[in-house]
């Protein structure tokens, strides 16, 4: 239940009172409550999780932190090639 | 971002290629072994899907915390929910992984067969938008989960009031993280030496209230995603901190999470709940560790408008399911795993759900 799915706010309205969304699930719109989000912003990423959205995805962050994870294997890489020399 | 620049960004977090690397360095950090639980239900699945806990150093241990709210809603909460879902005047909704989770003599799925309206709804507002089309009915919506489902769970109550609709209500079981965190740690027998916490309640919650438990039991507690790259990531990050001896609160899901979580979420949330002590299934009651529904809007309390009576509740005497979600057993310590305990013919409510420690054992076929 915790398993919140990804999609991007295409369209936003109100209905009976409410924010609601229209959300792209990659190709499948369904759509969600966008009452946490006052600033979501159409073209923006988030999570949806009971047909409720949670939070506005970070790509900056998302970025970040792939980025700080490839230095890790530039280092995995320098290291198996120092093992393989020190082998031969 | 465009659509093919998400499909690529949701691979990266997937990639074995990236995933390696950082499984190589939690192998090059740890020195001894360590007990690490994952909160969620969701993070265990993930863990098991792709076989995370087989390609980590075996000093790691990870144990299943109890994360799964299908699998804490207390049993006598099931029961009422199967007593009013049986009115022919109610049309009783719920999430799906709810309908199998057996009850003392039985489950929803058995009162739908005995011509209960029992429906799965993808959100409780789709049950307000029931009752507003059913006048003639009374809705019900199971209300249970984490801080997750809170926002939408207490929007549906909130949005019934606004649009003036007296025949809806919920069957609340609303159930909080960090007093189950204290309640683990506090317990004389605990062996968890770090946590993962679970990315999507701190999307909602921030992370605010973890640095006292992190101080109180000096131990380390990372901000976890789902995917397998968030989740080697929080791992190391937290193999990190107890092989330094630190015990701080660090976010590894900084995608999505952000300190002070979802403001406007929580300001839902607090217009219709207020916090309660709360009974866990097959752990027991734990304070302070639910939400209720606020006083002045009983009127939506099913449990209030249902008075369904004494509930006699009948537990598996077989079934270990408050021992595993603390972290003490593994699904597989339990005699009656695949064998008189299956997704098909569940004894207790962990190997029905999709977050259920059982379920993934049997699922991906864990044997250890």
């Amino acid at each position: 239940m915790c398993l919140g799915v990804p999609g991007k706010i295409i369209d936003i309205y109100v209905k009976d009172g409410l924010r609601i969304g229209k959300i792209d699930f990659g190709g499948v719109t369904r759509e969600a409550c966008l009452e946490a989000l006052p600033e979501a912003r159409i073209g923006e990423y988030t999570m949806i999780h009971a047909g409720f959205a949670l939070n506005v995805l970070s790509e900056e962050e998302a970025m970040e932190t792939l980025s700080t994870l490839h230095e890790l294997e530039e280092f995995e890489q320098e290291a198996s090639l120092e093992e393989d020399g020190a082998a031969g | 971002m465009n659509d093919a620049a998400l499909t690529q960004f949701t691979q990266e977090f997937r990639s074995a290629e990236r995933v390696k690397p950082v499984i190589e360095e939690i192998r090059r950090t740890v020195t001894r072994p360590w007990t690490i639980m994952e909160i969620c239900g969701g993070q265990t699945h993930s863990i098991m899907q792709y076989g995370l806990d087989q390609l980590l150093p075996p000093e790691i241990e990870l144990v299943h915390g109890p994360g799964c709210p299908v699998c804490v809603t207390p049993l006598e909460l099931i029961d009422k929910a199967l007593a009013i879902a049986s009115r022919p005047d109610v049309i009783f909704c719920s999430y799906g992984d709810m309908l199998r989770v057996p009850g003392s003599r039985q489950d929803l799925f058995s009162i739908r067969a005995q011509g209960g309206q029992v429906k799965v709804v993808y959100s409780p507002l789709d049950a307000v938008r029931l009752a507003k089309e059913n006048p003639d009915k009374q809705v019900v919506f199971f209300a249970i989960g984490f801080e997750t489902t809170a926002p939408p769970n207490a929007l549906s109550v909130l949005q019934a009031k606004a649009m003036g609709l007296t025949n809806y209500s919920i069957l609340v079981s609303h159930v909080r993280v960090p007093p189950a965190m204290h309640a683990i740690l506090g317990s004389p027998h605990n062996r968890v030496q770090g946590f993962l916490a679970a990315g999507h309640v701190c999307t909602v919650m921030g992370y605010e209230e973890y640095p006292p438990i992190a101080s109180q039991y000096r131990v380390p507690i990372v901000v976890t995603g789902f995917e397998p790259l968030d989740l080697v990531q929080g791992i190391l990050m937290c193999v990190r901190q107890l092989e330094a001896g630190t015990y701080d609160v660090e976010n590894a899901y900084p995608r999505l999470v952000t300190r002070e979580g979802n403001p406007a979420a929580r300001q839902i949330i607090e217009r219709a709940f207020i916090t309660c002590d709360r009974n866990w299934r097959g752990i027991g009651m734990i304070p302070d560790s639910g939400w209720k529904l606020r006083p002045e809007l009983s009127g939506f309390d099913a449990e209030i408008k249902f008075q369904v009576g004494d509930i006699q509740t009948r537990e598996s005497e077989v079934c270990i399911a408050g021992q595993i979600m603390q972290g003490l057993k593994k699904p597989v310590d339990c005699p009656a795993f695949g064998t008189a305990c299956s997704p098909q013919n569940p004894l207790g409510a962990p190997m029905v759900s999709s977050e259920g420690a059982c379920s993934a054992y049997f699922r991906f076929a864990r044997q250890s």
